[in-house]
């Protein structure tokens, strides 16, 4: 029997969600799952594989000795575990998911669907050439894009990610000022920037020299002329930068740059902001990786594989890494050596061609948007971001002027006196079912609140977090401190103590001791 | 647009609110000289179906390897994934979270990179794991920067039979980190240990080596302790045995070369030296057992310039297939993979063996081994594909100017080598060498 005719009797008003204890640990939906290796069924397997027919030992006796101590599962309990587990995730695709420098978008799933097909994802990077045609079209294709989009001649697709990218582009200034004989030691890195770009200038050997931002959130230009000189190799600016904003003096920076002898390397982290509205070739930019996994939609996966191509000018592009397609009188070919117009290539970064499943996923989202497309990303990108800056100005303290490009900057002085931080207040957030904003970066404000909304966030979306920030943040104002220093309070997991997992690492799952069994 | 929710009178009354005459307002900052009047020029808009068709297109250009009898590996073995898999990684919940800087809403991540970490340091022996680099070769690259940190010495020594893209992808980080390479040429019977001096900072061997071929390096290991370097194990095949190693094989397709996912394992000793993301255990505020990143005064982000790696991002989703994949397999699963493999690579050798002109060079194997053919393997291989099959790979692809070694071929069975794939290579070898 069924009872979906009964009326449904309301709670008794004395018992509170937050009070009432299950017997299990598990509230409804969120459900305690234990490791993998606690559920070990020894024997079980969760593939069916035949014992090989006939069995030749020609591993001349190396064989592996002892058991590894993987656990046995069935297939449904591997199925239950991981779907219990993507239950305790935060997702885009469960909503608003406003991480300031980090382009959280919607990824469509198209794009999914055609980085599977055989044709793409079961090719190997060793098959002849003559059965891969396809794949080298495609890449050039995607590179094409990426060309016209930023206005550079040449595009460096092997880079795994966007920190790789940064590496690639910073070594392959270094070769252009080696293959002229100039040695230059500092690179200049604004205070701003993501932490990235100070430890791949110090990881390819150069002095990190922090420009200052000014009053208006861009960087000191006086401060910056003044510290270029014969041994500067490099300038990394993030643009529009980490404060949201665009650098009006680009130009003019570029030049000064360029007359100091020295390159001028763009962080592109923030392209979303400027795609189809702006060529960074344009701009007087010698060097930019693009984080296709942040513009182009290719997913985030809870940290990767991410795929960071590097535009290159023409004076650093006989440096970019293995390996090359160019066009040659039959076609497309793929050069692997340095060897021909590849002669000053930097060498080698990555195994094999790169990110080929991104490069489909963003080749996809690209050809979804067309020209017109991928403009109108940039300025809904834009306005939204604007519009969450003009209906939460009153509310909490904007850190520079605007107008703001794709993302918005504040700062903790709207917490003064309240007891409450960015932290607790970032916290809060989560309890209302959002993730919370970009956090005490860029290190150049107190307790910055970076908030990126992206163009695929809708009016009604914007407008309902609006209400939420302004109704958290005059709840902070009349000292209701204790809510926001407990929350998280309705997540699976509440504050988590990282103080003790620093000191103690426990980095592994081990098994029991003996001793301790025995004691109970 | 059918990915931008705004409408044409939700952007007017929203500019509006900001107070903005227009959109191009808002992009006053951006100088005059580099406003864009308009669209790029590159196709418009498209619709699903004509970027499925367009793209489609591409695809079909290609050889899949699936269609064909195929024998390539190389650094990147075809194995089987079970459908679960897939199906699992593409939730949402995984698929389309960012890096788990917010532990509450992020347990699902942390909580199976924990068990990635267990398991690979489980399958490689060592005592931790980080929670993954973006490929075998640039996780080689940073195990011997780590070991370059931790004995302060600047010279690592390279075994020839090392993958020749891990070697060129160390001379790279070599040339431009600052770092020197002692390597020894591919099939080299020089002994390594004589390339070990008080300034090696470590020794990188493969195993099984490039050639497939397995080897013990106890008495290596020796060496180099008495030396005071380290030795780094790189694998390519990881269901073989061991430390900086690619894990594509599992849970993983081969997506023409990336992406892949590197793994990386050490001594607990080690760790603060480490490159890459870690997760650890922990209490929350109500005492119960959850995971954070952990060991993050490592990393760029808190260090910037003092960072040990540059490394922001690991291989997330490629680290749960490679997790998910493993925990079908487990104990029973994964050796009788292995044995599935080293079966298949064993009957593939036989029979070639009794193929005119063909030598076998490998003593001991797992799933790979090199063939010494009577003509250069890149010609042979280009026959065979005409004749519709994928036999390997041709060694000179990675050693152009090598005339030795011009008639090598790498030759790859898995669990997916069937007996009439088997059939096709040899009569189609009988067919081109005759």
């Amino acid at each position: 029997m069924n009872d979906w005719s009964r009326a449904v009797s309301a709670h008794p008003p004395e018992i509170s969600a937050a009070a009432l204890e299950t017997i299990t640990g598990n509230r409804g939906l969120q459900i305690e799952e234990p490791l993998i290796f606690e559920q070990d069924s020894p024997g079980h397997c969760g593939v069916d594989l035949p014992e090989p027919a006939t069995f030749c030992d020609r591993l001349g006796g190396l064989d592996r000795q002892g058991i590894i101590g993987l656990p046995g599962l069935s297939e449904p309990q591997v199925v239950r575990h991981f779907t219990r587990l993507s239950q305790k995730n935060y997702a885009i695709d469960s909503g608003l998911y406003p991480l300031g420098s980090c382009t959280m978008k919607h990824n469509p799933r198209l794009n999914e669907k055609l980085a599977r097909l055989p044709g793409l994802a079961d090719i190997h990077p060793l098959q002849p050439i003559a059965t891969v045609p396809g794949a080298l079209e495609l890449i050039d294709t995607l590179s094409h894009w990426l060309k016209t989009l930023t206005g550079m001649p040449a595009i460096a697709l092997s880079p795994a990610a966007g920190a790789h990218g940064e590496l690639c582009g910073i070594m392959s200034i270094r070769a252009a000022l080696e293959a002229r004989g100039d040695r230059r030691i500092r690179v200049l890195v604004p205070e701003s920037a993501h932490g990235t770009n100070p430890a791949t200038a110090a990881a390819c050997g150069y002095t990190v020299d922090p420009i200052p931002a000014d009053l208006t959130g861009r960087v000191d230009c006086t401060a910056l002329e003044g510290k270029l000189g014969p041994d500067v190799a490099a300038l990394m600016l993030t643009n529009p930068n980490t404060c949201g904003l665009f650098e009006r003096q680009i130009i003019e920076i570029a030049d000064a740059v360029h007359r100091a002898g020295a390159f001028f390397y763009c962080d592109g982290a923030n392209f979303n902001a400027i795609v189809g509205r702006v060529r960074p070739a344009d701009l007087g930019i010698d060097c930019m990786h693009l984080n296709l996994h942040k513009t182009f939609s290719t997913p985030h996966g809870g940290g990767g594989p991410g795929s960071g191509p590097v535009a290159l000018s023409a004076s650093l592009a006989p440096f970019a890494p293995l390996p090359w397609i160019v066009h040659g009188p039959d076609g497309l070919e793929l050069i692997e050596h340095k060897t021909g117009p590849a002669e000053s290539s930097l060498g080698r970064l990555k195994g094999f061609h790169g990110q080929m499943g991104m490069f489909v996923r963003a080749l996809a989202y690209m050809m979804s948007h067309g020209s017109d497309g991928l403009r109108q990303v940039a300025e809904d990108a834009v306005l939204n971001a604007n519009y969450l800056r003009a209906r939460l100005a009153d509310d909490l303290s904007l850190s520079f002027p605007g107008p703001c490009m794709h993302e918005v900057l504040f700062d903790d002085r709207f917490l003064k006196d309240t007891g409450v931080t960015t932290l607790d207040f970032a916290k809060a957030l989560i309890d209302e079912g959002y993730h919370p904003m970009t956090m005490y970066f860029p290190l150049i404000v107190h307790g910055a609140m970076l908030i990126e909304p992206t163009e695929t966030e809708s009016k009604a979306s914007l407008d309902q977090f609006i209400a939420v920030v302004r109704a958290l943040a005059a709840t902070a104002r009349s000292g209701d401190t204790a809510r926001f220093r407990a929350a998280p309070v309705h997540t699976p997991r509440r504050r988590l103590d990282e103080t003790t997992a620093a000191r103690k690492p426990v980095l592994r799952w081990r098994p029991e001791p003996m001793q301790h069994q025995a004691a109970e | 647009m059918r990915y931008l929710p705004l409408t044409a009178s939700d952007r007017a009354s929203m500019l509006a609110a900001i107070g903005a005459d227009s959109i191009d307002a808002l992009f006053d900052d951006v100088p005059e000289s580099a406003r864009l009047a308009g669209p790029v020029h590159l196709p418009r808009a498209m619709g699903e179906i004509e970027v499925e068709r367009l793209v489609s297109r591409m695809a079909a250009r290609n050889v899949a390897a699936g269609s064909v009898p195929f024998f390539i590996g190389g650094g990147v073995y075809r194995h089987h994934v079970p459908a679960a898999v897939d199906h699992l990684i593409q939730r949402g919940e995984f698929l389309t979270s960012y890096t788990p800087y917010q532990p509450e809403i992020s347990q699902g991540t942390l909580q199976y990179l924990f068990e990635f970490q267990t398991q690979v340091a489980l399958l490689t022996g060592m005592e931790v794991a980080n929670a993954s680099l973006y490929d075998g070769a640039t996780a080689c690259a940073e195990a011997v920067m780590m070991a370059n940190r931790v004995t302060g010495r600047t010279r690592a020594v390279l075994s020839g039979g090392l993958h020749p893209h891990y070697r060129e992808v160390c001379e790279t980080y070599g040339r431009f980190v600052g770092f020197e390479l002692s390597t020894q040429d591919p099939l080299d019977g020089e002994e390594l240990a004589r390339l070990v001096d008080r300034d090696t900072s470590c020794v990188v061997v493969q195993n099984p080596d490039f050639f497939g071929e397995v080897r013990d390096y106890s008495g290596l290991a020796r060496i180099c302790h008495d030396a005071g370097a380290l030795l780094v194990i790189v694998v390519t095949e990881i269901l073989s045995l061991i430390v900086a190693a690619e894990g594509q094989s599992i849970g993983n397709a081969l997506n023409f070369g990336g992406p892949h996912v590197g793994l990386f394992a050490t001594r607990d000793r080690f760790v603060r030296q480490m490159p890459g993301r870690l997760v650890g255990q922990t209490v929350d505020a109500d005492g119960r057992r959850g995971w954070v990143l952990t060991l993050s005064t490592r990393e760029q982000h808190i260090r910037r310039e003092r960072a040990t790696s540059n490394i922001c991002t690991n291989a997330g989703l490629c680290a749960l297939a490679f997790t998910i994949h493993l925990a079908l397999l487990g104990e029973t699963g994964l050796t009788r993979l292995a044995r599935l493999n080293h079966a298949a690579a064993g009957a593939l050798a036989e029979r070639l063996e009794t193929v005119p002109g063909i030598r076998l060079l490998n003593r001991a194997f797992f799933n790979e081994f090199a063939v010494r053919l009577p003509r250069p393997a890149a010609e042979i291989v280009e026959a065979l594909a005409a004749e519709g099959v994928l036999a390997g790979v041709p060694v000179s692809r990675f050693y152009p100017d090598n005339e030795p070694i011009a008639d090598i071929l790498l030759v790859a069975a898995t669990e997916m080598t069937t007996t009439e794939d088997m059939d096709r290579l040899e009569a189609a070898l009988r067919k081109v060498l005759s």
